[in-house]
C-alpha cells in the first residue's frame, strides 16, 4: 500500500439527501465512492489525488430500478452481477449484459458498479460503448435537484465529464427502443477474462429488407473517451453494399484517435476496429442467427 | 500531514462479531491480516487483479483488497479461516486430492471462489461456468487443471449428499 | 535400489501434498504472515534510472527523519556485494548505478504508511550516464558497461567441423529467432524478516529457495561466521527460480536494517516493486545456419546464442551454459558448433527463472527445425524423426546417450494422442474458407536433470537423517518446498526405502542451523539428485539397526518404531548423512566444456494445436498434449501438476507475457498490464508419461520440474505457422507482433 493512509476520510452516510447536503456544503471536497473498484487500485498505487470520500453505496435512492413502456431505468449502484441478472437487460440490451459479463472477474463483478463506470470516465472502459448505442440518459442529482443528461455528450475530453463536483448519478435510463434492432459486441482485451480492452466495439442497426434503416456505432480504448462514431455512422443508410463497408471503415479510421501505450499499438487499434466494424456489417446481410452478442 | 481519526468498525467475522478501530480507508485485507490475525487471506497484488485476498461479504465473493473497511460496516464476512467445519468443506478436500494447491499462496482466495461456484449451481457447472468463475483468481504454479479437476469433484459430491 | 513397480507401495502414488489441508485452510504461515515483537518495516529507495553517478542523497522535509533507521553502503561492515558466482552486485549501490530500481537506501520504521510517506521523500540525485538496452548495443561496446568488455560468459561448443560440411550440403538453411523478458509471476511476492543481536547474530526467515545461498551472502555481507548467521525458510509461495539468487539481496537488505536498529525487520514487497525491480528470464537471441542432406539428414548446425544478462553477472554464466548445451537438441548431428555469449546491459539482472536458458535455446532450434523441413519439403516430424538421437549416439557436448531413449516412440505417442495427422489435413481443407484459422505444431526437446556440468561434483550436496524418540524418521534437507512438491516427494522416497508407513517420515523445515546443506532447489535436482540422498541417508538409519540387531530382516513398521526407540535408548541417538557421488562413469571436463553436462535426461515431445482469428489477430490455444519421459514418476498427481503448470508458464512465454521497457524500466508492473494466464486463456493440458525407470534415481525418478516450460512456445508458434502461414521468429506472440507478421510491415 503506497498510500499515506491517514490522510484519507471517509464517510458512509445512509440518506441521499444528507449525502448530497454535504456535497452542496463545499463542492468538490467530497468525492462519491461506490464499489471501490477503482478508487481502491489508485490507493494501492499511492496515485490516489483526492482524499476524502461519501461512500455512496449505502443511499438507497441509487437502487432504483424501474421499468416502464418506453424505458428501463437502473440506480447508478447496479452492480456487474446484477445487470447480467437482470431478465429486462438480457431480452432488450444483450450488449449491455455482455459487457458486464466480460468485466473483470466475478468478485469485480460483485462490486464494480454501472455509475462507477461512468463516472471514472475510462476510454478502455466496457460498458460505455454499450450504453452509446443504446441512447442512454444519465440522471444527475444535487441538493439543487436533478437533471437528466443525454450519455452520448457526457464525455467532454479525457476524463472531463459534464456533471458538477456537487452531482451524482442517481439514475441511468435505456429507451426500450432497440429490441428489434441487430446487436454486436465484441471485446478485444489483453486476454479472454479479466482483460483491459485494447478495442471494444458495440454496434446496433435497424435493419428491413436488407436496407439499413438507422445505426448507432460505439467503441472504447480507440480515443480520450468512448466514442459514438457519428461520422461513420452517417455513411451507413440504405441498402448495404461491400463499397459502403469499406467507405465506412474509411470513415472510421479517420474518426478515431487511437495511440500507442504498453498495452497495444495505434496501427493494430485501427486496423481491429475497422474489422470489427466490417464484421457487424457483413453480419447483417447473414441471417440474424449468426449475431455474436 | 493532515491526520484522519480512526473510527469503530462493527461486522461479522466467520460468525463472530468483531469490532475493529481503523482508519475508515484502511483495506478490509490489512485490518483482516493485521488485526484481527487471520492470515489465511493473502495479499499477492493489491489491485484487484489476482484473486489472492478474497473473502466473502454478505456471501458475495469479493477482493478484500479493494473493500475500504468503513464499508464493511454491518457486514457478515467469511474468510478461509470459517470455511471448514469440524472436517474440511468438500471444496477443501477436493483440492487436497486433487493437487489443487501447489504452493498454497493462491489457494485461500481459490478455494472461497470455488465455494460459491459449488454452492450455486444446483446442477453440476460446466467446465465454462468453471473457467469464468475462477478467472479472477490467478494461480501460477497448477495451470488451473487440477483447481477444475478439484471443483467438478466437489460438486459431485456435494450433489450428491444434497440429493 | 532397482525399484520393481509391483511391490511398491508410496512410489507411484498419488499420496495427497503433506502440507495440503494447512494450505487449504489458511493455516500455511508465509513470510507476511510473521510478526515479531518491536517489528519495523523495511522500505528501498531505488535508482530512477538505468545508468548514472550518484551526486547526493537529500532527505526532504516534514517526514521526522530521527525516528527511522536510514542505511546506506557506508553501513556494510563486510564486502558490499551479494555473494554468488562473481560477486559483482552491490548489495546496496555505492557512487554507482547500473540499473533502474538498482537498490541504493534502505529505511525502517514501525509505521508502514509514515514509511511509504518517507521513501518518496529520499532524493538520488545522480548525474545520468549513456546505457545500454541492446543485445547488440552491448555487442558493439560504444559504452562499456560491464568489466572490459561487457561479456560476462562465453562458451564454445564443437564437435566435428562444421565448416567443412558446408559444401557437402544439400541445402542451408539460415534464421534469426528472439525471446521476450519473462517474469516470474509467484503469486506471494518476496519477503524476508531478520532479527540481529550480539549474542545470537543474525536470524532471517523468508521466502526463498535457497536456504544456503542466502547463508554465504549474510555471511559475506555483515562479515559474520558461519555459527552467526541463521537462515530459515517459511512456506513459500512460489518460485520458479525468482526466488533462487534475489533472496539474498532483500535478506542483506532486511539484515542491515536490522543490525543497525536493533530490532526485527521485515520488508515484503508490493507486487509494483517485485515485478519492477526483481530478476527475469534472459531475454535472448539465436542465429541458426542449418546444412542438410537431400535424405533430410542434419549434416551441420552452426548456432550462435546470446543472452541479456542485465546489468550484473549474477547467474547468467550458468544460465548460458544450460541454454547452450541444450541448442542442439535432441538431434544428432556430425558437425556442430555452438558459440554464446552472455552480455550485460543496464535491465535490472536477469536470472533464474524455470528452463535457464533453456526454453531460449530450445524455441529457436524448434522453429529452426520447422522452417528446415519446409525447405526441405518434408513434413515437421518426418525431419524429426530422421535426425532423432539414439541410445549410444552423441549429443553434441560429445555426451553419449547411454539410457534407453526412443523419442520416435515418444512423438508417435503425442500426433496419436492429439489426432495431428488427420487435424493437419482437414485444417488444410477448411482453413481458406476460415475467418478463425487453425493449425497444430510440435516441439521435440531434451532437458538435462541437475546441475550442469561439474556442478554436482562442487557441491558435494549432503543429506541427513535421524530418529526421534518417538521411533519416526526425519529427513534433513536444505530442499525448499515451494509448491513442487518436495516434503510430500521425499516422505514417498523414504518410507518407500525403508518399507514404513508414510507418516512415519518427519521433513524437517529447512533451517540452517538444523539441516545440512543439500544444494539449492533449482535445475530440476531435487528429486533426483537429492531424492537418492534422502534414499541413502534413511537406509543408513536402518542399516545401523539391523546390524546393531534391534531389527530383524522382515519388520513391520511398528517393529522399526520400537528398534528406533531402542537404539537412542541404548546409544543416545540415531543418524546418518550422506553425500552426493557422481553416478559412475559420468564425466564432465570444464576446460574442454565437453562430456556428460547432466547425469540424465528427461525426454518430451509437445503438439500444440491453435486458432488464429484473423479478425483481431489474437491467437488461442486449443489443445495440449505433453508426452515425456522423466524415469519413473514418483506421485503422478504433483507430477501431472508439475507438467500442467510449467505448460501454463510456457503458454504465457508464447503469447501473453510481455514485458514492456522504456528507459531500462519496466512499465507494466502491474498484474493488470503484465498479462499470464488466467483459467480462461488456457486450453486442457493433457499429461502423459512414459516410464523408464533411471538406474541412478531414486525409485527410478529423474528431474521434471523445468522440462514442461521448454516445449509450450515453439509448438504453439508452429502451429501458428501452420495455421496462417506465416513465420513468426520472436515471442511473445502478442495480436500485435502477429498483426505486423501478416501484413509484412514493421512497426
Ligand atoms: C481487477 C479489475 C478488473 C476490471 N476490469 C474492468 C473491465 O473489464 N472493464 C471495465 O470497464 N472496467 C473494469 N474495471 C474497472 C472498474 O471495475 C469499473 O470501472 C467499475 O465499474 C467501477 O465502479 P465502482 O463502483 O467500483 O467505482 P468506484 O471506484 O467507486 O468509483 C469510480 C469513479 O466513479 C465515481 N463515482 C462512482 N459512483 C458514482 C456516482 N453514483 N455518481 C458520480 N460519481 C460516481 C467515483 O467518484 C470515482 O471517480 C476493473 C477493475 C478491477 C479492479
Ligand atoms: S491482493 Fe487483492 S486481488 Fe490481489
Ligand atoms: S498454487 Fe501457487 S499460485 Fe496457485
Amino acid at each position: 500500500m503506497r498510500s499515506y493512509l491517514p490522510a484519507y476520510d471517509m464517510r458512509v452516510p445512509l440518506e441521499l439527501d444528507e449525502a448530497l447536503e454535504t456535497m452542496a456544503r463545499a463542492p468538490g471536497e467530497w468525492k462519491p465512492f461506490a464499489g471501490g473498484t477503482d478508487l481502491m487500485v489508485l490507493l494501492e498505487q499511492g496515485k490516489l489525488a483526492h482524499r476524502k470520500f461519501l461512500s455512496v453505496a449505502r443511499l438507497k435512492g441509487l437502487y432504483g430500478f424501474a421499468l416502464t413502456d418506453d424505458h428501463v431505468t437502473l440506480g447508478a449502484m447496479i452492480t456487474y452481477r446484477q445487470v447480467q441478472a437482470t431478465a429486462i437487460l438480457q431480452q432488450e440490451f444483450p450488449l449491455l449484459c455482455r459487457a458486464a459479463y466480460e468485466t473483470g472477474g466475478i468478485a469485480t463483478q460483485n462490486r464494480g458498479t454501472l455509475g462507477g463506470n461512468i463516472a471514472n470516465a475510462s476510454p478502455a472502459a466496457d460498458s460505455p460503448p454499450a450504453l452509446l448505442v443504446y441512447d442512454a440518459e444519465l440522471e444527475l442529482v444535487s441538493a439543487r435537484g436533478a437533471r437528466w443528461v443525454p450519455y452520448a455528450g457526457f464525455h467532454l475530453d479525457y476524463k472531463k465529464l459534464d456533471m458538477r463536483p456537487e452531482e451524482v448519478i442517481r439514475n441511468i435510463r435505456l429507451p426500450r427502443t432497440k429490441k428489434n434492432w441487430r446487436q454486436h459486441y465484441r471485446k478485444v482485451g489483453t486476454r479472454r477474462a479479466q482483460a483491459i480492452s485494447k478495442v471494444c466495439f458495440a454496434g446496433a442497426a435497424l435493419v428491413d429488407g436488407g436496407e439499413i434503416n438507422d445505426v448507432r456505432i460505439a467503441l472504447g480504448s480507440v480515443a480520450p473517451t468512448v466514442l459514438r462514431c457519428r461520422k461513420t455512422e452517417a455513411l451507413l443508410r440504405g441498402s448495404l453494399t461491400t463499397e459502403m463497408v469499406r467507405a465506412a471503415c474509411d470513415e472510421l479510421a479517420r474518426e478515431i484517435q487511437p495511440i500507442d501505450d504498453f498495452r497495444s499499438t495505434a496501427r493494430y487499434r485501427t486496423r481491429v476496429a475497422q474489422k470489427l466494424l466490417a464484421e457487424f456489417l457483413l453480419g447483417l446481410i447473414a441471417p440474424p442467427a449468426g449475431d455474436r452478442a | 500531514m493532515p491526520e484522519v481519526r480512526k473510527v469503530a468498525v462493527s461486522f461479522a467475522v466467520n460468525g463472530e462479531p468483531r469490532t475493529v478501530e481503523a482508519y475508515p480507508m484502511a483495506r478490509l485485507l490489512d485490518v483482516l491480516r493485521q488485526d484481527l490475525l487471520l492470515t489465511g487471506t493473502k495479499e499477492g497484488c493489491g489491485e484487484g487483479e489476482c484473486g489472492a485476498c478474497s473473502v466473502l461479504i454478505d456471501g458475495e465473493l469479493v477482493n478484500s483488497c479493494l473493500v475500504p473497511v468503513a464499508q464493511a460496516e454491518g457486514s457478515r464476512i467469511t474468510t478461509i479461516e470459517g470455511i471448514a467445519g469440524e472436517t474440511l468443506h468438500a471444496v477443501q478436500e477436493a483440492f487436497v486430492e486433487c493437487g489443487g494447491a501447489q504452493c498454497g499462496i493462491c489457494t485461500p482466495g481459490m478455494v472461497l471462489a470455488a465455494v460459491t461456484l459449488v454452492g450455486r449451481q444446483s446442477a453440476q457447472p460446466t467446465e465454462d461456468d468453471i473457467r469464468n468463475g475462477l478467472a479472477g483468481n490467478l494461480c501460477r504454479c497448477t495451470g488451473y487443471m487440477r483447481i477444475f479437476e478439484a471443483v467438478l469433484q466437489a460438486c459431485e459430491k456435494s450433489v450428491g449428499a444434497g440429493a | 535400489m532397482q525399484s520393481d513397480s509391483m511391490a511398491d507401495r508410496f512410489i507411484g502414488k498419488s499420496i495427497p501434498r503433506k502440507e495440503g489441508r494447512a494450505k487449504v485452510t489458511g493455516r500455511a504461515l508465509y513470510v507476511d504472515d510473521m510478526v515479531m515483537p518491536g517489528m519495523l518495516y523495511g522500505a528501498t529507495v531505488r535508482s530512477p534510472v538505468a545508468r548514472g553517478r550518484i551526486r547526493g542523497i537529500r532527505y526532504a522535509q516534514g517526514i521526522p527523519w530521527d525516528e527511522f533507521t536510514i542505511v546506506t553502503a557506508q553501513d556494510i561492515p563486510g564486502k558490499n556485494c551479494v555473494a554468488l558466482m562473481l560477486n559483482d552486485q552491490p548489495c546496496l549501490a555505492d557512487q554507482v548505478v547500473n540499473h533502474a530500481e538498482e537498490p541504493v537506501v534502505l529505511l525502517a520504521h514501525p509505521d508502514r504508511y509514515l514509511l511509504e510517506e518517507a521513501r518518496r521523500a529520499v532524493e538520488l540525485d545522480i548525474e545520468p550516464l549513456p546505457a545500454v538496452f541492446t543485445i547488440d548495443e552491448s555487442l558493439a561496446r560504444q559504452q562499456v558497461v560491464w568489466g572490459e568488455d561487457n561479456i560476462f560468459k562465453s562458451f564454445l561448443v564443437e564437435s566435428g567441423d562444421v565448416e567443412s560440411a558446408w559444401g557437402h550440403a544439400h541445402l542451408i538453411v539460415e534464421g534469426e529467432y528472439e525471446t521476450g523478458a519473462q517474469e516470474q509471476l509467484y503469486i506471494e511476492p518476496q519477503g524476508m524478516i531478520a532479527t540481529f543481536t550480539a549474542e545470537q547474530g543474525l536470524t532471517v526467515w523468508g521466502s526463498m529457495q535457497c536456504p544456503y545461498y542466502v547463508h554465504r551472502a549474510l555471511m559475506t555481507l555483515l562479515d559474520l561466521p558461519v555459527n552467526q548467521v541463521r537462515v530459515i525458510q517459511t512456506e513459500t509461495g512460489g518460485g520458479f527460480g525468482g526466488k533462487e539468487e534475489y533472496p539474498s539481496m532483500i535478506a542483506g537488505h532486511a539484515a542491515l536494517l536490522a543490525r543497525k536498529s536493533g530490532k526485527p525487520v521485515k520488508i515484503v514487497y508490493d507486487r509494483m516493486e517485485d515485478m519492477a525491480a526483481t530478476t527475469k528470464r534472459h531475454p535472448s537471441r539465436t542465429r541458426h545456419r542449418t546444412a542438410v542432406t537431400r535424405e533430410g539428414k542434419l549434416l551441420a548446425m552452426d548456432i550462435e546464442f546470446v543472452v541479456d544478462g542485465g546489468a550484473y553477472a549474477t547467474l547468467s554464466p550458468v544460465v548460458l551454459s544450460r541454454g547452450t548445451i541444450h541448442a542442439a537438441g535432441p538431434y544428432f548431428c556430425p558437425n556442430v558448433r555452438i558459440r554464446s555469449q552472455a552480455v550485460a546491459t543496464n535491465f535490472p539482472p536477469h536470472g533464474a527463472f524455470r528452463g535457464f536458458g533453456a526454453p531460449q535455446s530450445i524455441f529457436a532450434l524448434e522453429r529452426q527445425m520447422d522452417q528446415v523441413a519446409k525447405v526441405l519439403g518434408l513434413a515437421p516430424e518426418e525431419l524429426r524423426r530422421r535426425n532423432f538421437v539414439k541410445q549410444g549416439e552423441t549429443l553434441a557436448v560429445g555426451q553419449v546417450v547411454r539410457e534407453k531413449v526412443d523419442m520416435a516412440g515418444l512423438m508417435e505417442r503425442a500426433l496419436e494422442l492429439s489426432d495431428y495427422y488427420a487435424k493437419r489435413k482437414r485444417f488444410a481443407e477448411e482453413n481458406p474458407r476460415r475467418e478463425v484459422k487453425k493449425g497444430i505444431g510440435l516441439a521435440s526437446f531434451l532437458h538435462g536433470a541437475g546441475f550442469t556440468g561439474s556442478g554436482e561434483r562442487y557441491l558435494a550436496s549432503l543429506v541427513g537423517a535421524e530418529a526421534t524418540p518417538e521411533g519416526r524418521v526425519r529427513v534433513l534437507a536444505a530442499s525448499t518446498e515451494m509448491g513442487q512438491g518436495t516434503m510430500t516427494v521425499f516422505s514417498q522416497i523414504a518410507a518407500e526405502a525403508l518399507g514404513v508407513d508414510y507418516d512415519m517420515i518427519e521433513i524437517v523445515q529447512p533451517d540452517t542451523a538444523v539441516v545440512p546443506n543439500s544444494g539449492p532447489t533449482v535445475a530440476s535436482r531435487t528429486c533426483m539428485v537429492v531424492g537418492k540422498l534422502v534414499e541413502s541417508a534413511v537406509l543408513g538409519i536402518r542399516q545401523q539397526l539391523l546390524s546393531s540387531g534391534l531389527l530383524p530382516e522382515r519388520y513391520t513398521s511398528e517393529q522399526f518404531r520400537q528398534a528406533c526407540r531402542q537404539f537412542i535408548e541404548n546409544h543416545g541417538a540415531l543418524k546418518s548423512s550422506s553425500e552426493y557421488s557422481a553416478p559412475p562413469g559420468v564425466y564432465w571436463d570444464d576446460d574442454k566444456y565437453r562430456g556428460d553436462a547432466y547425469g540424465a535426461y528427461a525426454w518430451a515431445v509437445y503438439v500444440a494445436e491453435v486458432s488464429v482469428d484473423l479478425t483481431t489477430y489474437e491467437i488461442r490455444v486449443d489443445d495440449f498434449v505433453a508426452v515425456q519421459e522423466v524415469g519413473r514418476v514418483i506421485n503422478p498427481v504433483l507430477a501431472t501438476g508439475q507438467i500442467e503448470g510449467g505448460v501454463a508458464q510456457g503458454i504465457g512465454f508464447a503469447l501473453y507475457e510481455n514485458v514492456v521497457w522504456q528507459e531500462g524500466q519496466m512499465v507494466n508492473s502491474q498484474m493488470t498490464n503484465y498479462i499470464m494466464p488466467t483459467s480462461a486463456d488456457l486450453p486442457p493440458i493433457r499429461v502423459f508419461f512414459e516410464e523408464v525407470p533411471y538406474a541412478h534415481g531414486p525409485g527410478g525418478a529423474k528431474g521434471i520440474g523445468e522440462l514442461p516450460i521448454d516445449g509450450p512456445a515453439p509448438a504453439i508458434v508452429n502451429a501458428i505457422e501452420n495455421a496462417g502461414g506465416v513465420n513468426v521468429n520472436r515471442i511473445p506472440v502478442t495480436p500485435e507482433v502477429l498483426m505486423e507478421a501478416l501484413e509484412g510491415v514493421h512497426a
